[in-house]
């Protein structure tokens, strides 16, 4: 839609946007440009050379096992945290959505975590689950098992899921929440009049309209633990033990300021770039689809 | 609720409660964590209620008196600097956005659908997909360790605006007609209609940038070497760096709870702003 | 006070080979301090004509003069008139006061007389209590008078009105049509109103323009539009039920379009023999649908009898007469009065 009366002006919208065009154009076009660039580029370790390579950058990462290993294990992480997320915070709506008393102190309760910065919610669960200090870890010895994310790649890779999907587990339940109240009341009470009990409806009738929201907060939840959980691995395992929660995002910092890798680092960037883009696209032919629906 | 089932209730309220021990259990952790002495928590199991530190921890870990490997920088300046850099963010994010929504919206000018597309696309690559060149252009431009090398280049982002053209797009197109026939121009009919008709969206949107800026850390742990200029979250990872044992967890604790209250505040106080916004810009 | 007079007036929109014109070369002269009211069906042009003399559309082609000035490119501020919205367009977040108060603070009226001026329209439209709330706290009729306060306060040359009453309820709506009467005869503003609604502008009018697909069918006072229609579009569009026609009617020559109102139909001894299809009651009258046929095909006609005369039954014959001086001729090829 658009308006229909305008002002007229030859310099004020120019005036107008001329801040954030500057801000993007500066902050991002210009460095998504010299990402491109520095993808075809190999610099030494100082920067005093440079040489164009061509593709050979992306050639190498495709031979670099544990680049191909990155990619694997940022498809475990962003899946386990899509589903483990999805399916807490839907069951949570769920029963929220039925409350009649008290809906708003269970919502307060529930959605504080988001305002935890990612860092510290790795903190926090770090803390819980360090072997010598931790209460959980503890508390497992006592049960006979022997949690050490330190040593073991698996329990490293749980420490870091479960820390992004209870940061992640508002956001979710706020969405969902919304998306069930806006399923009109008339269709569950004709469903229950139809004779279905609680469970029956959920499947045939609530499920089925919510899924718009959840297939976006599907992919909501896809490019968060690809990108915004940086700050998590960071703080709760830095990529660790080994490489073995070292997802994309974090191998682009580490190859590009650990080891200085620019070149690689820059064609990671490219890599990246192009998925984003796919999932946005995704998500757009969703919506619109949405719109027709 | 269609039917009475006084068992589906109970229940429902059990799940919830549960669901919100889960919730808060880390929270409840850290606090209590953050009033124990520092050997009380490496002697394991750990108390499980509170503690009598509370004030000698959270003095230390302000004033940066604990000892310990990362904790000589005093909390307090982090959390000042974690403070400016958000409102920085959050603010200059509403003030560039409304003005560029504005022109896009309200006026016809050539390659205005240029300008729109371009600032559409970067709604889809966040900083993290392009940190190196980006780290180059601050670094470049001398704004290292400054407030302006933290904020600006996350100000470079289209959600805010986007936000703010759809919710342009529904204000009724009589009232810009009402307020031409009353003599109103553009800067005029901005000042004294439509901002006040966006307070609300403005609200929501200062709440989740807010958020967004305090709770920053790989830009921030790019940009910033010096400990002055520290955010709070970065101050937490400088901290835990140390290692396992020789960690002062008390006082990290007591940094995590300082870190997490000033946003988890504004999430709660402006909950209802909130709510409505986070739904709105992503719908 | 001044008049409008509207000099060949064309819109069209889109350019090169998408060009859609809407209005067609319009022109009426409208005197110092009459009441016009602009009618036609939806999508006719009369509220692009309207917002053409408001200046929140530009005018393609013509030129519109009010008073002696050719406002075509003037801003609608400086045309020196008041409109009134369909939806009213209140500032939501700005009291009673300061809506009625806003064009004249932007036109640096002082303080004191801004206050008298809003004081004095509150007064006429029984809003001073009103003054410190904000619309959403008012009625729909309250929101209304709000928007004509606006208006009167600007002490405008002209007022536009933009089918102002059709958000209002039927019973306010009468009510709202005798206050703005009521209005006019004490502010003697020159007013330009647009309405859908045939009522509403037979009532309202001093005189009336017919518009129908961006053309002016006939402009004249509504007794004038009445009883001489200058089209069929306008002979259908004006009155309820509608104007019969017939295009085969007994005695008339070939491509001649014979009119009859309903109410102009008595039912008679002989006459036109007609088989009643349905009949409605409405209480103080009844309309009788009648299927008249003869050689060249069916012709369907509606007759509104009092409620006196006796009601014929479903399926038989009647006779009708036409009351010979109420019959109108049309061109049949161009819908105009012969």
């Amino acid at each position: 839609m658009e308006k229909r009366v305008v002002f007229r002006s030859s310099w004020l919208p120019w005036a107008l946007i001329a801040p954030q065009v500057v801000v993007i154009t500066l902050f991002f076009f210009w460095p998504a440009a010299q990402a491109l660039v520095q993808s075809l580029q190999q610099s030494d370790a100082f920067g005093t050379s440079v040489e164009w390579v061509g593709f050979e950058n992306f050639v190498n990462l495709w031979n670099d096992a544990t680049y191909l290993a990155s990619f694997y294990t940022t498809a475990v992480f962003s899946v386990s945290v899509a589903v483990v997320g999805l399916t807490l915070s839907l069951l949570l709506a769920v029963f929220a959505d039925r409350v009649v008393k008290g809906a708003l102190a269970y919502r307060t309760l529930l959605i504080w975590p988001y305002a935890v910065a990612p860092a510290v919610a790795g903190v926090l669960w770090l803390f819980m689950f360090a072997p010598s200090v931790g209460v959980v870890s503890y508390t497992l010895r006592k049960l006979g098992f022997e949690w050490n994310h330190l040593l073991n790649g698996n329990h490293a890779m749980t420490l870091v899921v479960m820390a992004a999907v209870w940061k992640q587990i508002s956001y979710n339940f706020l969405f969902f929440l919304a998306g069930l109240q806006s399923i009109p009341k008339s269709l569950i009470e004709a469903a229950a009049i139809d004779g279905a009990r609680p469970w029956r409806r959920f499947w045939t009738i609530v499920f089925p309209m919510l899924s718009p929201t959840t297939f976006f907060l599907l992919v909501i939840n896809i490019v968060y633990a690809f990108f915004d959980t940086f700050a998590i691995i960071d703080s709760a395992t830095q990529g660790g033990p080994g490489k073995d929660t070292v997802i994309l995002v974090y191998k682009v910092y580490y190859d590009g300021f650990k080891a200085m890798d620019l070149g690689g680092s820059a064609a990671q960037s490219v890599i990246l770039m192009v998925i984003v883009v796919a999932l946005t696209v995704i998500q757009f032919r969703f919506v619109e689809k949405k719109v027709n629906y | 609720m269609v039917e009475r089932r006084p068992l589906l209730t109970a229940f429902t309220h059990l799940v919830l409660i549960l669901g919100v021990i889960v919730v808060a259990f880390p929270l409840y952790l850290t606090f209590v964590a953050s009033t124990q002495t520092s050997q009380a928590i490496v002697q394991t199991p750990m108390p499980l209620l509170p503690g009598d530190q509370l004030v000698e921890n959270y003095t230390a870990a302000l004033t940066g008196t604990g000892g310990g490997a990362g904790a000589k920088t005093p909390v307090g300046r982090m959390m000042v600097v974690s403070l400016i850099s958000a409102l920085i963010i959050s603010l200059g994010k509403i003030a560039i956005s409304l003005l560029s929504a504005f022109a896009i919206v309200y006026f016809r000018f050539p390659y205005r659908m240029f300008f729109f597309w371009m600032i559409f696309i970067t709604l889809m690559l966040p900083v993290e997909v392009r940190i190196g060149p980006t780290y180059k252009v601050v670094a470049d431009l001398g704004m290292l360790d400054t407030y302006a090398g933290l904020t600006i280049p996350l100000i470079a982002s289209a959600t805010a605006t986007f936000l703010f053209r759809q919710f342009f797009l529904t204000v009724p197109e009589e009232l810009l007609e009402a307020a031409r026939m009353d003599g109103a121009g553009p800067i005029r009919f901005f000042k004294d209609v439509l901002l006040p008709l966006s307070a609300t969206s403005i609200a929501a949107l200062f709440v989740i940038q807010f958020i967004y800026g305090w709770n920053q850390y790989l830009w921030p742990l790019l940009v910033t070497t010096n400990e002055n200029m520290y955010p709070v979250v970065i101050g937490i990872k400088r901290m835990i760096s140390g290692g396992d044992s020789e960690m002062q967890w008390n006082i990290v604790m007591a940094t995590a709870m300082l870190a997490m209250v000033p946003p988890a505040l504004v999430v709660i106080l402006m909950q209802k702003w909130f709510v409505k916004g986070l739904v709105d810009t992503e719908k | 006070m001044a008049s409008i007079s509207l000099k060949n007036v064309v819109k069209r929109y889109g350019n090169g080979k998408s060009v859609n014109q809407v209005i067609h070369g319009l022109s009426a002269e409208i005197g110092d301090g009459e009441f016009v009211v602009v009618v036609g069906p939806s999508g006719c042009g009369k509220s692009t004509l309207l917002r053409m003399v408001a200046g929140l559309e530009e005018i393609s082609e013509g030129q519109i003069i009010i008073g002696n000035r050719v406002v075509n490119d003037l801003e609608p501020s400086e045309r020196d008139i008041a409109m009134v919205f369909q939806n009213y367009a209140l500032y939501p977040h700005m009291s009673v006061f300061d809506n009625m108060a806003y064009g004249l603070k932007i036109a640096k009226v002082p303080a004191a007389e801004i206050r008298a001026r809003v004081d004095k329209a509150a007064a006429i439209l029984q809003l001073g209590q009103f003054l410190e709330r904000k619309p959403r706290q008012l009625s729909g009729g309250q929101r209304q008078r709000v928007a004509m306060g606006r208006a009167i306060v600007r002490q405008p040359q002209v007022f536009l009105f933009d089918e102002p009453l059709s958000n209002l309820d039927a019973k306010l709506r009468a009510h709202t049509r005798l206050e703005i009467q009521k209005l006019h005869r004490e502010l003697g503003i020159t007013s330009l109103f647009v309405t859908h609604d045939q009522v509403e502008a037979m009532t309202l009018a001093q005189r009336m323009i017919v518009m129908n697909d961006g053309v002016m069918e006939q402009f004249g006072t509504p007794e004038e539009v009445y009883a001489r229609p200058a089209t069929t579009f306008v002979a259908t569009f004006i009155g309820s039920p509608p104007m019969n026609l017939l295009k085969n009617a007994p005695g008339a020559d070939a491509g001649t379009i014979v009119g009859i109102r309903p109410e102009h139909l008595d039912i008679t001894a002989d006459g036109w023999a007609l088989v009643v299809d349905a009949i409605e009651t409405l209480g103080a009258e009844r309309l009788v649908y009648g299927r008249w046929a003869h050689g060249s095909g069916d012709e369907l006609m509606t007759i509104r009898c009092e409620e006196n005369v006796p009601v014929p039954t479903l399926g038989s014959t009647i006779h009708v007469t036409p009351r010979a001086d109420r019959l109108h001729y049309f061109d049949a090829a161009t819908g105009k009065r012969k």
